[in-house]
């Protein structure tokens, strides 16, 4: 039976795996056991890694499964996350304010469903307020867009 | 002793000038605001406000902070006992009998309680920390790479062993943690490791970004969509008095989750959390009337509040002390003083005396400003928790992009939040613990260090680990703790890891 252990130990058994295999690649010297390269610790934590997560999978058998795993708001997280994501690709390009407000505008108007004038208020004030708060009042240096805005 | 109480005056000189109180009334207030929103705890909160210290010298931001932090501890038993949510991780206990006390009628005197409680708690073990710090740092002046390197490693172990749940799947995160401090330029040898060109990743993977990511962010991945709001009690703040029989239960409970907690709070792991458990588990264990707890008892307030805040300056003893961070947060405060330009250490107290003693004489001052913004304005916190969340969580998302943007003005931090956002999110799903990834992120290039350090100095015999008295010490309690761990296996008992899980997760015992 698929529980939660048993895929999460699966998982971080892998990506000990995939360190060991990262390392190598890299071509990170390992060094000797008396006198540690730089790869040295990192084959360690992976191996580590795998042996806890092939121990978490082999113990795991008890718990929870994984269709019991409520996923209820993954839409809300989605959204959330992409919002994120958004705003990672857009601080440095369009400025901290407008970026900000795309997000509260998306979040308040779309994701809640809020009434329009409720969304402008609050994505207006929030995201000028926050700028104003940190950068002018605390001195926070934060980016502006090509308009200087 | 004379010595202390000069250092003291010395401390009380730097916290009582007017800016100083004034960052450490804005760290508490904060602080308060932070523990009483669900979805951000002591660590996002600190974390995000990491950045608006920048402009800030070293006392005055590292006051700030520490109000945050010992605000959010206060802050949090609010949401407990109003509305059955705890704000941060280690109200989860005052939840219990707090909010049945709401329930009854008794949120007032359930407040007050926790309040004071917390105010006592707070104090009493400021002068423990007052006390214990110097000489615990003139004796770690001994310590070379290896007894660092068995510190490091126990304090692993510790906080696996201390996690609520399996130390196996606890070490599993721990191990992850340190692959992820693996990232970045190797100190001793130069090699860009895992860093695929982007130069941001040279100095590492930052705490501020894996910390927001795991707890704010992933937080509220998991509460945003729920569809019905938690109900608000509304205390009535004339019958804010405790009865005189609610105090005298009060009293025993105060002065032992105290001692508990601080103890507790030295020892590496989440400390807060445990120490409110054992603190719950005592009184209950000692109470005339057992069967009072669940339903309402005022001594299953009083202790484990009491704990959880004296384990906050508990905490702060290895930190200072050592240099090493017993969990989480003090991990965060740690990076937040070195951005400012202190170690800490076994040579801080010598050093920057005005510092360290200044920030001990603030913790005073902040207690008592605490004691104040709690409860005769926890009507006005109350009604933060009456803002619509689907407004809140949006406005908690633009701090959080702020802040970890701001620590190094680098969008690959932001990048980094996200991912953490949503592994937290995962974790949380699966039920495992994410602070041990927290902890393993920062020890992981001091453990690394001291042991190539301690190889290189014993000619690369590892020897030098066991004919070290400390550094031996250390590893055979570490090693007592992973052979405690297995007892459950052979007994196949509910150990109280077990049961400390299964109470966070609201199931009875």
């Amino acid at each position: 039976m698929w529980t939660t252990d048993r895929v999460a130990g699966g998982v971080l058994a892998l990506v000990g795996l995939v360190v060991l295999e990262e390392t190598w690649r890299l071509g990170l010297p390992l060094g000797t056991l008396h006198n540690p390269g730089p790869g040295y610790t990192p084959v360690v934590l992976s191996l580590i890694l795998l042996g806890f997560g092939a121990a978490v999978a082999a113990l795991g058998g008890g718990a929870q499964g994984m269709r019991t795993v409520e996923w209820t708001e993954w839409r809300h997280a989605v959204a959330i996350l992409g919002a994120c994501a958004f705003a990672a690709l857009a601080l440095e390009r369009i400025g901290f304010r407008l970026t900000m407000a795309v997000i509260l505008a998306f979040l308040v108007g779309v994701v809640e469903r809020k009434p329009l004038l409720l969304t402008a208020v609050f994505t207006a004030v929030f995201s000028l307020g926050a700028f104003f708060l940190f950068d002018t009042m605390l001195r926070v240096p934060l980016p502006r867009g090509p308009l200087g805005f | 002793m004379l010595e202390t109480f000069h250092n003291l005056y010395l401390g009380f000189a730097v916290a009582l000038a007017p800016s100083v109180l004034l960052y450490a009334f804005v760290g508490c207030l904060i602080g308060t605001v932070v523990g009483v929103l669900p979805g951000v705890g002591p660590l996002a909160g600190i974390s995000l406000l990491l950045p608006a210290t920048f402009g800030l010298d070293a006392t005055r931001a590292i006051v700030m902070l520490a109000g945050i932090y010992y605000g959010a501890m206060y802050g949090g038993s609010t949401t407990s006992i109003l509305m059955r949510i705890p704000g941060e991780a280690a109200s989860v206990m005052t939840c219990i009998d707090g909010y049945a006390m709401a329930r009854r009628g008794r949120a007032g005197p359930a407040l007050a309680v926790a309040a004071v409680g917390s105010y006592l708690a707070g104090t009493v073990s400021i002068v423990a920390l007052m006390f214990l710090a110097p000489p615990l740092a003139s004796f770690a002046l001994r310590f070379g790479p290896p007894e660092y390197f068995a510190l490091l490693l126990l304090g692993l172990l510790v906080l696996a062993y201390m996690s609520s749940g399996s130390m196996v799947r606890s070490l599993a995160m721990a191990a992850l943690g340190l692959l992820l401090g693996m990232v970045g330029i190797d100190q001793m040898t130069g090699y860009f490791r895992f860093a695929y060109g982007v130069v941001e990743l040279g100095d590492g993977i930052g705490v501020v970004p894996v910390a927001v990511g795991l707890f704010g962010i992933s937080e509220i991945l998991a509460t945003a969509g729920q569809a019905r709001p938690p109900e608000v009690l509304k205390p009535r703040l004339r019958e804010l008095l405790p009865s005189r029989r609610e105090w005298r239960e009060s009293f025993g409970a105060i002065w032992r989750g105290t001692g508990l907690g601080f103890l507790i709070g030295i020892i590496p792991g989440s400390a807060h959390v445990i120490s409110s458990f054992v603190s719950y588990a005592v009184e209950r264990r000692l109470s005339r009337t057992p069967e009072a707890f669940g339903k309402g008892a005022v001594a299953g307030v009083a202790g484990p509040e009491s704990a959880n805040n004296a384990a906050t300056s508990g905490a702060f003893v290895p930190m200072l002390a050592l240099g090493v961070p017993s969990g989480p947060i003090p991990a965060v405060m740690l990076a937040a003083m070195m951005v400012h330009g202190v170690t800490p250490g076994p040579l801080l107290i010598n050093q920057q005396p005005a510092l360290f003693w200044g920030f001990i004489a603030s913790m005073y001052v902040g207690n008592v400003v605490l004691l104040i913004l709690n409860l005769p304005l926890v009507g006005l916190f109350v009604n933060l928790l009456r803002v619509p969340y689907p407004l809140l969580y949006p406005g908690i998302i633009v701090f959080c992009v702020l802040g970890v943007y701001a620590v190094n003005s680098s969008v690959v931090d932001v990048w980094i939040m996200v991912a953490m956002g949503l592994l937290g999110y995962v974790l949380r799903k699966l039920d495992f613990e994410p602070a041990p990834i927290v902890l393993g992120l920062i020890l992981a290039p001091m453990i690394e260090m001291s042991l190539r350090q301690s190889l290189a100095m014993s000619d690369g015999h590892y020897a030098v680990f066991l004919t070290r008295p400390i550094a031996a010490t250390l590893l055979a309690v570490g090693l007592v703790l992973v052979l405690l761990s297995l007892r459950p296996l052979v007994t196949r008992t509910l150990d109280w890891r077990t049961r400390l899980a299964m109470v966070e997760k609201g199931e009875e015992l």
